[in-house]
Order: C-alpha cells, then sequence, then structure tokens
C-alpha cells in the first residue's frame, strides 16, 4: 500500500517539474546558439524578445483553446472579471499557483499580478543577466495571445522579477482594446 | 503543479523554434535540429531522474528498469502507461505507445509520417537522459508506422 502511495507522489513531483526543466533546457540552448554568433551580441534582447515573445503568443492561442474547454468560465464582462479569472482560475489550473491582483490603475484598464517567485524557473539556473527576459517574454506572449483569442488586445510585461534580485515577481496587465470581429471586405 | 497540457505545447514550440532557426533546411540540418532536440530531452531526463526518491533507484535486474520507464516515467510525464514492452533478453527493448500524446494532436494516419521524427526526438532523449542518472548506458531510437502509434527501440550499451 505504500509503495502505491510512494509510486503516486513521485509521479507528481516528476510531471510538475517536467515544464519547469524543458522550459530551462530550451533556453539553456538558445543562449548557447547566440553566444556562438558574434553579430548578434548587440542585439541579444531584441532578437531573444522577438524569438520567445511570438512563441509564447502562439503558445497562448491554443492554450486558450484548451481552457475554455476544461474550466467553464464564461465570458468576461470586464477587465475586473478578467483579472480574476487569470490569477484564480488559469493560474491554479496551468502553473498551479494563484498570483493576487494588486495596483489597479484608477481608469480600471491596468493591474499587476503578483507571484512571490518567478514560477517558471524552479530548479534552473540562468547562465546570465539577459536570461531573466527571456523567461518573461515567454509568458508575456502566452498572456497576450490567449487574451487576443477572445477579443481583447493587451499589454503584458515584467515590472520586478525576483530573478533579478526583486522581493517580488510582479506582471503589469494593461487594457489596449476590444478587437471587434473584422470581417473581410465585400461581406456584410 | 505545472498541467501537462502546458508541457505539450512548449514541445510544439521548441520543434519550431528549432527547425526554424535551422539555416540549413537539407538532410545535414534537419540531423544537427532532431541532434539538439534528442540533447535536449537527455538534459531533462537525467535532471527527472536525479529527482527520485533513493528507494526507487535499487532494481533488481535491467527489466525492472524499463518496467520502471515504462510505468512510472510514463505516467509522469505522459500521464498514461506505455502499451507494450518486448525484449529479446540481450539488451534490445522495444516500447511499444499505441497513441503517443506528442503524436495525438497532428492528426492520425500516414498522413504526417514525415514529420513524426520531430515530435520523438526530445522523447528518445528523455529516455536515455533517465537511464543514464539509473546508471544504464544507452542508445534510443523511435520510429512510427501509423500515427499516433510509435515505438521507441532502447539498446543497452555493455561498457
Amino acid at each position: 500500500m505504500s509503495r502505491q502511495a510512494n509510486r503516486g507522489t513521485e509521479s507528481k513531483k516528476m510531471s510538475s517539474e517536467l515544464f519547469t526543466l524543458t522550459y530551462g533546457a530550451l533556453v539553456t540552448q538558445l543562449c548557447k546558439d547566440y553566444e556562438n554568433d558574434e553579430d548578434v551580441n548587440k542585439q541579444l534582447d531584441k532578437i531573444w524578445f522577438s524569438h520567445f515573445f511570438p512563441r509564447g503568443y502562439n503558445i497562448g492561442v491554443r492554450l486558450i483553446e484548451d481552457f475554455l474547454a476544461r474550466s467553464n468560465v464564461g465570458r468576461c464582462h470586464d477587465f475586473r472579471e478578467t483579472a480574476d479569472v487569470i490569477a484564480k482560475v488559469a493560474f491554479k489550473m496551468y502553473l498551479g499557483i494563484t498570483p493576487s491582483i494588486t495596483n489597479w490603475s484608477p481608469a480600471g484598464d491596468e493591474f499587476s499580478l503578483i507571484l512571490e517567485n518567478n514560477p517558471l524557473v524552479d530548479f534552473v539556473e540562468l547562465p546570465d543577466n539577459h536570461s531573466s527576459l527571456i523567461y518573461s517574454n515567454l509568458l508575456c506572449g502566452v498572456l497576450r495571445g490567449a487574451l487576443e483569442m477572445v477579443q481583447m488586445a493587451v499589454e503584458a510585461k515584467f515590472v520586478q522579477d525576483t530573478l533579478k534580485g526583486d522581493g517580488v515577481t510582479e506582471i503589469r496587465m494593461r487594457f489596449i482594446r476590444r478587437i471587434e470581429d473584422n470581417l473581410p471586405a465585400g461581406e456584410e | 503543479m505545472a498541467d501537462p497540457a502546458l508541457f505539450e505545447f512548449l514541445h510544439t514550440e521548441m520543434v519550431a523554434e528549432l527547425w526554424a532557426q535551422d539555416p540549413d533546411p537539407g538532410p545535414g540540418g534537419q540531423k544537427t535540429s532532431l541532434l539538439v532536440l534528442e540533447g535536449m530531452g537527455f538534459r531533462v531526463g537525467q535532471a527527472l531522474g536525479e529527482r527520485l526518491p533513493r528507494e526507487t533507484l535499487t532494481f533488481r535486474e535491467e527489466l525492472d528498469i524499463l518496467k520502471f520507464l515504462c510505468k512510472d516515467l510514463w505516467v509522469a510525464v505522459f500521464h498514461k502507461q506505455m502499451d507494450s514492452l518486448r525484449t529479446n533478453h540481450q539488451g534490445t527493448y522495444v516500447l511499444q505507445d499505441n497513441s503517443f500524446p506528442l503524436l495525438v494532436r497532428m492528426a492520425s494516419g500516414l498522413q504526417y509520417l514525415e514529420e513524426a521524427p520531430k515530435f520523438l526526438a526530445f522523447t528518445c532523449g528523455l529516455l536515455r537522459g533517465t537511464l543514464s542518472t539509473l546508471g544504464v548506458k544507452s542508445l534510443v531510437t523511435a520510429s512510427v508506422a501509423a500515427l499516433p502509434a510509435c515505438k521507441f527501440q532502447v539498446v543497452i550499451q555493455k561498457l
């Protein structure tokens, strides 16, 4: 009996680390690729940004379908509802953590998600001080891609990061506009 | 605890990213990308293997280790068990998954057969890496006859 219980715990542990380990291996690999190329040294941040953000965006576009299918969450009526769903349902479902929501702007179009740690970097040692940007950009891309699929154009960026020595990790979310469905030209 | 869907989505983007970066679109370039993916899988497999509780690490024999891969590792990583394990009892094992999760999203049958190796390289490395942590040196390859079923061939390297 206890052997079965042990097995279950082991499996859970390994499962939860798979994503962060894989992400870490990917970042390490890409850092290696760029370190070898002298020409890109100056534009490292830009290139990493341009590579990771679109990948994150792609993940977000697929993730939202998975999320909507599994979560029974209805349409959000405003940005505050959206914030709640992101923090209490989505983060919980995919990363097993619930960030807190703070620092609402007076207009209600900006808020912060506060996480105790950067959720993507357990067990991973970052090769250099650029890597924090890489990690951040993937997650920002995911948030942007996912929300765009539910008709919200948003900006997501890390304003604090425990990887950089800050006390918490803070993601600032800003509502830009609602995306109207655009019909192709010539259709009513 | 990270949801399994996250790994699947990340894996897809990883394959796409490494393929996009490859300057050589010919067979030579593809080989490099496959090696890179396999190498990443190896590191992850090693790391996963290192996180096992100590008592798991005492296996009576080689077959126990392969059974561990088919049950515990596969459940932890893919949330299902391997469908079959065969061996010639001389160091070669064939692990068959009839519905490999990383291939399931890609249509079934023969349509994307050419693409399949890209989606298996990381997992081959994963198996090789976990085996390495368990003290076993191996060569791991994969083959697909029809999606989403695939076979992983593990050949133990005697030192």
